[in-house]
């Protein structure tokens, strides 16, 4: 029997990828360690290494194809001992991978979780697009960084800092290619080192500079939160308005996959509470750009958590500088007459797919993009709810003094006559994030759960 | 050089009669205005901590000798020394102690959170040690715009001992920012002496193993201050990157007014007086020199005690904020 050699995963979130070259042909003696393959990802370009050594018997995927699943065999090797003989009979079942271990990064929740919604006329048109704009498809990594590349253009005072942000083009790549355009003055590798740069950062911005302050994780600013607080969001207020503090903190907040629980916590609640910061989590793609490009230009600190899992994701945005979205406005992304969903982040998604499910079984849910948990745009969500009557809430964060609470109470205190039903909330369990991919895809949220949620606020269980 | 710890030119500790006048004015306008916080706050007027500067006044005052304009200034919570040095308004300083609609922050800053845009002074501090990130990020301001200032970042041997302060030294030794890091080592970490709390004592080395030059300074002399301040200063401005002065001084009450100072001995604290007080060697040096008599500095301390009194009417009269005033300067518009 010969050895499958499968497409190995990459990184914690890799699903697929692209077999850029094999650096190998069938005949070839190889040796464990051996550099097989190049594999790019949207992130990167990787290198395949040999784990036994073997002859290459048959190469399965030809170089350049696209959408390689993680695991799929990609290639034959034949062990000691072996010869072409052992092929004989023998068939790949690409459908079926090879290990029936599932794939590092993909967790069992993509069984309970429909995939993303991808179908547009689900999505209602956005009014802040003006009609006719040309659109044009962007990862949001790159719609993040397309945000301060343009904002970097348009101001010189702008600049951006954290770890790995320059020359390794960052370690999710939302920087890639600032450093070639802008040089090393205003793209500015730090070491590790986060309590001090985000106050040597603040300290820049109180002397008037605009800095885009990347933390690798949101995890890790928790060594860099006092300055965050005490220094960035205190200042005006403690010096009677005397000072500004136009800067921004951001990188990738929540749950990425399989990551533990010291890397995988949603801080929206946390930095929400403090007065004197704005605080956004955009989901699409566009929003992800034009609310960046408005948190730069903002005179105010901003917290800009943006999600591991939604890196990858394909949206269309406005073309051209001037997309600004204003900050503080919720979106109503799906329209609906039964319930409300109101999330952020990526609970949008699984508030999206819900929706989806529940529309099979006719149930109609309005589903409520917050895009800013400070300010909240209250308004919006009680509007849906005097509409639907239901509110359910979906966040990556804990319930206890979580989002969902203020959500909760703030439809209760405005919108109580128009509620037929308590709110409910769907959150992460009440524990630290388990690694084992079956506790892991129970303790967070997702689509069944949020549906279990929306059946349990109509009582239809 | 970085470690021998010998001060700046100590060969240059001369100064003219009129810059002498200036500092001892200055120093003494610091403790007539201390002192009288410490009694407006025994009164009640004056709330919250406040950390008084007495003993300590040769530091802000020599250092204050070398700056130049678009020099910034920050420092932690014992920071009424410093404003008052860099030129801020003594009625502003006191109405805000006073926690009055006049006082620099309008009365919702206190003792420990002051600042003026005008005169780049960046505050006063409450959590220890977090003015030295900030400090040196208004440092990297001044590099990335190209100009020629320099960040003057002041904080204490208690201070010294903050992860944060290392991870600034680096990062400001890495890119050659121009700051100057004074340590002012008055001995004593609220209750805590130097020697019970670093492992190693001298603290000009703090920046040591990030190849920052560090120079021991004698901090209750205004003179030495100041030679040592230029030269850091000067390594600043011409692109060399950060300096650590140690800046040995001494203050006379407690931590806070609330501190009764058990941890050291009233013996201590009468031989510094006696024998180190940066007023009183400056008055000597006047003397000494024949720059001024006794008359001319009893004159001068005359007209020092009249601003402090005004500045203490002032921050009595001037009325407490408008309750408008609660919900103003959270956000920008």
């Amino acid at each position: 029997m010969p050895t499958p050699i499968l497409m190995p995963a990459l990184s914690p979130t890799m699903e697929e990828g692209t077999l850029a070259k094999w650096l190998v042909k069938p005949g070839d003696q190889i040796e464990a360690g051996q550099t097989l393959a190049e594999i790019e990802t949207d992130k990167a370009t990787m290198e395949v290494e040999a784990v036994d050594e073997g002859t290459i018997a048959k190469l399965l995927i030809p170089e350049g194809t696209e959408q390689v699943q993680v695991n799929a065999p990609i290639a034959l090797l034949l062990v000691e001992g072996e010869d072409e003989s052992a092929l004989e009979g023998y068939e790949i079942d690409s459908a079926t991978p090879a290990d029936s271990a599932p794939a590092k990064g993909e967790s069992t929740t993509q069984t309970v979780a429909p995939a993303a919604p991808t179908a547009s006329s689900q999505m209602m048109d956005d009014p802040e697009i003006p009609p006719g704009m040309n659109m044009v498809e962007t990862h949001l990594r790159d719609a993040l960084r397309d945000a301060m590349a343009e904002e970097m253009r348009r101001d010189e005072a702008v600049f951006v800092m954290g770890e790995e942000v320059a020359q390794y083009q960052g370690a999710y790549k939302v920087t890639r290619g600032l450093l070639e355009e802008f040089g090393d003055r205003r793209v500015i590798d730090t070491p590790i080192t986060e309590y001090g740069f985000a106050g040597i950062g603040t300290g820049a911005a109180f002397a008037g500079l605009r800095p885009v302050v990347e933390f690798m994780t949101w995890n890790f600013a928790m060594q860099a939160i006092d300055h965050i607080i005490n220094s960035a969001a205190k200042t005006r207020y403690m010096s009677g308005g005397q000072m500004a503090c136009p800067i921004v903190f951001r990188g990738p907040n929540g749950a990425a996959s399989r990551v533990g629980a010291q890397h995988s916590q949603d801080y929206a609640s946390w930095y929400a509470h403090v007065p004197g910061l704005t605080v956004i989590a955009p989901y699409s793609v566009a929003d992800a750009k034009g609310l960046l490009k408005a948190a730069i230009r903002s005179p105010n600190p901003v917290v800009f958590l943006e999600h591991e899992l939604l890196y990858g994701d394909v949206g269309e945005v406005p073309e051209g500088q001037d997309f600004v979205l204003p900050i503080g406005k919720a979106k109503t992304v799906r329209s609906g007459e039964d319930v409300t969903i109101a999330s952020y982040s990526r609970g949008v998604q699984f508030a999206l797919s819900a929706a989806d499910i529940l529309a099979e079984q006719d149930i109609s849910a309005e589903v409520v993009d917050l895009r800013t948990l400070r300010p909240l745009d209250v308004e919006t969500v009680v509007q849906s709810v005097k509409k639907t009557n239901r509110l359910v809430t979906v966040e990556e964060g804990w319930q206890h003094m979580g989002v969902g609470a203020e959500l909760g109470w703030q439809v209760t205190q405005h919108g109580f006559d128009y509620l037929d039903a308590p709110p409910l909330r769907v959150t992460q369990e009440d524990v630290p994030l388990p690694y084992a991919a079956n506790l892991e895809a129970m303790s967070l949220p997702n689509a069944d759960k949020v549906v279990a949620a929306v059946k349990r606020v109509l009582y239809l269980d | 050089m970085a470690d021998d710890g010998s001060a700046g030119a100590k060969s240059n500790l001369t100064a003219s009669g009129e810059e002498l006048l200036n500092y001892y004015q200055d120093m003494l306008l610091i403790r007539r205005f201390e002192e009288r916080a410490g009694q407006l706050y025994g009164m009640g007027h004056i709330g919250g901590f406040c950390h008084l500067y007495i003993g300590q006044e040769a530091v802000v005052v020599g250092m204050e000798a070398i700056k130049r304009e678009g020099d910034q200034v920050i420092t932690g919570y014992r920071d009424h020394g410093h404003m008052l040095a860099c030129g801020m308004d003594p009625k502003g300083v006191m109405a805000e102690l006073t926690g009055r609609r006049d006082g620099y922050s309008k009365g919702k800053g206190g003792s420990m959170h002051m600042f003026s845009a005008e005169e780049k002074f960046y505050g006063g501090h409450g959590i220890v040690g977090a003015q030295v990130p900030l400090g040196a990020g208004l440092a990297l301001a001044n590099k990335y715009r190209g100009d020629s200032h320099v960040s003057f970042t002041y904080f204490g041997d208690g201070a010294s001992n903050q992860g944060q302060i290392f991870e600034a030294m680096n990062m400001a030794k890495l890119w050659k920012l121009p700051v100057v890091f004074v340590i002012e080592n008055n001995q004593y970490a609220m209750g805590t002496a130097v020697q019970r709390a670093h492992a190693e004592t001298h603290l000009y080395r703090r920046g040591a193993s990030f190849g920052i030059p560090g120079f021991e300074v004698d901090g209750m002399d205004v003179v030495a201050v100041r030679e040592a301040g230029r030269e850091a200063a000067e390594r600043a401005r011409s692109g060399e990157g950060p300096t650590v002065l140690e800046m040995k001084t001494y203050r006379y009450r407690g931590h806070s007014m609330s501190d009764p100072a058990k941890y050291r001995t009233r013996d201590e604290v009468d031989q510094v007086k006696e024998q180190s007080d940066p007023i009183e060697k400056c008055k000597q040096r006047i003397l000494e020199g024949g720059h001024a008599d006794e008359a001319q500095l009893k004159a001068i301390d005359k007209k020092v005690k009249a601003v402090v009194k005004e500045a203490a009417d002032f921050s009595l009269a001037s009325p407490e904020p408008d309750p408008s005033e609660l919900y103003t300067d959270v956000l920008a518009d």
